[in-house]
């Protein structure tokens, strides 16, 4: 959980990667969903078959978020 | 029901006798199926030599869908038990990568289930794999069946 008027952003895999770094926080103030979290982190679009999550559970990209949430971005899973 | 998430080797073959010795009093004579799936590392994956692997995961994300996932399968059909444990960190090639066991009182139901718990790992729980191959260090995009 993040600090109370904070988001904690997570990035995955070759997401993380590709925007080299693991995690950020970010102000919750004006960013009602999923999608407004990630253009805050980034000018690019949300790549195409990007899941997310919120508090750890699936969400997706019109999913509301408040302060306080844990927003995680990542690629398809590949484990098994 | 039981699920694990570790860094550490296993073998397979011993975590199921282990698990079924620590429940021998409490399961004698309940079930009559086991369905065991065991996924490990390959030395080739599309069309290159692969030396090695590393799995990323979600901790905490990852062990809340294993639960989910054995909750489900639990809900579907009628089983006694089961078991998930899987990887994570740096892997050798043939290590054992997940181990999915089932026990129930028919195969129906065992094959079935080991079945969804696999599948559904594989499309849910947070891992991803990186593989060092002959050509260099890639993330591997999807999962065949």
């Amino acid at each position: 959980m993040a600090k109370m008027s904070l988001i904690k952003v997570r990035f995955f895999a070759s997401l993380r990667e590709r925007l080299g770094r693991s995690e950020e926080q970010v102000e919750a103030a004006g960013l009602s969903c999923v999608a407004d979290v990630w253009s805050r982190v980034s000018a690019d679009p949300l790549p195409a078959n990007t899941l997310v999550a919120i508090n750890q559970e699936y969400a997706s990209p019109g999913s509301p978020v408040r302060a306080g949430d844990e927003v995680a971005f990542f690629p398809p899973v590949t484990g098994g | 029901m039981t699920i694990r998430v570790q860094k550490e080797g296993f073998d397979p073959w011993r975590e199921l006798a282990a698990y079924q010795e620590a429940h021998a009093r409490d399961w004698a004579g309940r079930f009559g199926a086991t369905s065991v799936f065991v996924g490990s590392l390959r030395d080739f994956n599309q069309g290159q030599v692969v030396t090695g692997m590393a799995l990323e995961h979600y901790p905490g994300m990852t062990e809340t869908y294993l639960e989910k996932i054995s909750a489900e399968a639990r809900s579907r059909w009628e089983l006694l038990d089961t078991l998930v444990v899987h990887r994570y960190g740096p892997l050798s090639l043939a290590d054992s990568i997940v181990l999915v066991a089932v026990w129930s009182e028919h195969r129906d139901a065992a094959f079935a289930a080991c079945r969804y718990l696999i599948d559904e790992l594989k499309t849910r729980a947070p891992f991803w794999k990186r593989e060092t191959t002959s050509a260099g260090v890639r993330w591997v995009e999807e999962n065949n069946p």
